[in-house]
């Protein structure tokens, strides 16, 4: 017997009607946020759970031997765990951070300063974000190492004959994005981690722009690092998630010492615990934890199959929108690509843009977003750029076309 | 209100096409450049004073958005045959106006410039408005380069 399941319909009206700040107004218009790459707005849903939290369950973890402390830390603990499994991890190889930016320079200055030396090289690509450059070019700077950069072609991809050339066994790391942030490339991780282990090189992922529109799998990439924020995935800000191997975590020496990260402290010596306590001194953000965790059950039960299908619409619908303003340049036009448009107008500065564009409750990014480098290589100072959610709609890539095509009359 | 009546004015919009004295100089007697390093926008301000302390010639060159640009425009226009003190006054008057910290634009001082009065309603763009303004007074104190804080 066969059953024909009938594909449930996302329904784009009821995921919006659950989240609060899509029904506010600006300037007299209905909200239309664009600027998901730079935070995503947050579900009643996660608020409500935190506040619930906070009012009456909140305790500090990890400390108190009392009920609610062991309540608290059970529900913190589990919330680790339903972060593990989101990305195909194991709870212990789960460390909590401030966010991306501080998950990498945990890795860059714990494991930089041990295991970087002189004459060694770190791969980083000419996409990064400031974030995936700065802390390695200054733990390459103390250790006398040399970081090198994976060129990009015309249309935002990564030059993979480049980096093969790059690789050899002075290569100790490879640090590179998943998505980026600015063009929207999703670069092969999978195919970059595999290169870099038949080199001998270990392998950091910032997926921070991934993270929200697509299924990771850190397992399946075979990556050593995977790094996100909390805030892109609609939950919490200052709560961040560094992944990484049990093996490379313990041989790390902590980043930042303090209470709740050691076995034994006495003025002559002091022990450390394992990974994720070693990384975590300190009381963490406890209350963040619990609404992260509350943000990936929601995820899950709208399906990131049916949100990476919606965004594809997006993605598509808002390319042709946009595509037929005069004098507009895309810039990223790579084949794989997340819902991330960014582009040029003529010679209209970007900041003039946004704030035309605002004047029609229109939120989108204008600047260099923390890429510089990439802004240079692509010859622009700026850019305009929009990025979807899968709460955005056709209508809201309507709204924004409109002002577009405004700001051309009003600047030409 | 609407960008195009506040913010935006034919006048500004006329400058960001149009700027005027947009060049390099040569013989300048006092340069700066100025930048935001938010947005990326970047200009040089060129003066030259006369033995007497007066502006004979002001220019600029740079990118920057229409807010920017058409800022370093109006006040090279109007920088012409003002004495350093005169200048620097227009400065401090031209800030207080744009950030709001005075209710009403110096009409008197500015002239013209009172048209960037709207720009406090738009604390994001205040940086861009004082960059050729600040850039000018580095000139003045030659002291290199600056920023729009």
């Amino acid at each position: 017997m066969s059953v024909i399941m009938a594909k449930e319909v996302f329904d784009v009206d009821k995921v919006r009607a659950g989240f609060p700040e899509l029904l506010r107004s600006v300037n007299g218009h209905p909200l239309v946020y664009l600027d998901n790459a730079a935070t995503g707005l947050k579900p009643a849903i996660v608020i409500e759970r935190m506040r619930a939290f906070e009012m009456l369950e909140y305790a500090t973890v990890r400390r108190g031997s009392y009920r609610i402390g062991e309540d608290a830390t059970e529900k913190f603990e589990s919330a680790r765990a339903d972060v593990a499994r989101f990305i195909n991890a194991r709870p212990g190889e789960i460390v909590f951070t401030s966010g991306a930016t501080q998950s990498i320079n945990l890795v860059a200055s714990s494991w930089g300063r041990k295991f970087l030396k002189e004459g060694d090289e770190v791969i980083v690509s000419a996409m990064e974000h400031h974030a995936n450059i700065v802390p390695w070019q200054v733990v390459c700077e103390e250790r006398g190492a040399k970081l090198r950069v994976i060129p990009v072609d015309d249309r935002g991809e990564l030059i993979m004959e480049e980096y093969a050339r790059l690789l050899s066994p002075r290569a100790k790391i490879v640090a590179v994005t998943h998505v980026s942030n600015v063009l929207g490339t999703v670069n092969p991780v999978r195919e970059i981690t595999a290169m870099a282990h038949g080199e001998g090189a270990i392998v950091l992922i910032d997926g921070a722009q991934a993270i929200p529109h697509m299924k990771v799998d850190v397992y399946a990439i075979g990556c050593d690092f995977y790094a996100f924020s909390s805030h892109k995935l609609y939950g919490p800000t200052g709560l961040g998630v560094l992944y990484g191997k049990t093996e490379i975590l313990d041989a790390m020496p902590p980043y930042i010492t303090g209470g709740d990260m050691i076995e034994r402290v006495t003025f002559e010596k002091t022990t450390f615990r394992k990974a994720p306590a070693k990384f975590e001194a300190g009381t963490p953000p406890v209350t963040q934890v619990i609404g992260l965790g509350e943000a990936i059950r929601y995820i899950k039960s709208v399906g990131m199959e049916r949100i990476e299908e919606h965004e594809r619409e997006l993605l598509y619908y808002g390319e042709l929108a946009l595509a037929a303003i005069p004098g507009i340049r895309i810039i990223g036009t790579a084949p794989q690509r997340a819902s991330i448009i960014s582009f040029t107008l003529g010679d209209i500065h970007p900041h003039d843009i946004v704030t035309a564009l605002d004047h029609h409750g229109v939120a989108v990014r204008g600047g260099h977003h923390c890429a510089q480098p990439l802004m240079d290589r692509f010859g622009v100072p700026a850019t305009v750029r929009a990025s979807f959610a899968f709460y955005n709609t056709f209508a809201d890539i309507d709204t924004l076309a409109e002002g577009l095509r405004e700001v051309v009359e009003v600047f030409s | 209100m609407s960008y195009k009546s506040d913010l935006y004015q034919q006048v500004i919009l006329d400058h960001n096409r149009k700027p005027r004295n947009f060049h390099a100089m040569q013989g300048a007697t006092h340069t700066c450049e100025g930048f935001n390093p938010l947005c990326g926008d970047r200009l040089t301000v060129y003066l030259k004073l006369n033995p007497a302390g007066v502006i004979d010639e002001v220019s600029f060159t740079g990118s920057g958005c229409a807010i920017s640009k058409s800022s370093a425009s109006m006040m090279t226009s109007n920088l012409k045959g003002k004495t350093e003190a005169q200048a620097r006054e227009m400065l401090a008057s031209f800030r207080k106006m744009v950030t709001g910290e005075a209710e009403n634009a110096d009409e008197e001082r500015l002239g013209k410039l009172s048209i960037f009065t709207g720009v406090k309603e738009y604390p994001s763009r205040v940086k861009c408005a004082t960059l050729a303004w600040h850039t000018m007074a580095c000139a003045l104190d030659r002291s290199g380069s600056t920023t729009s804080d």
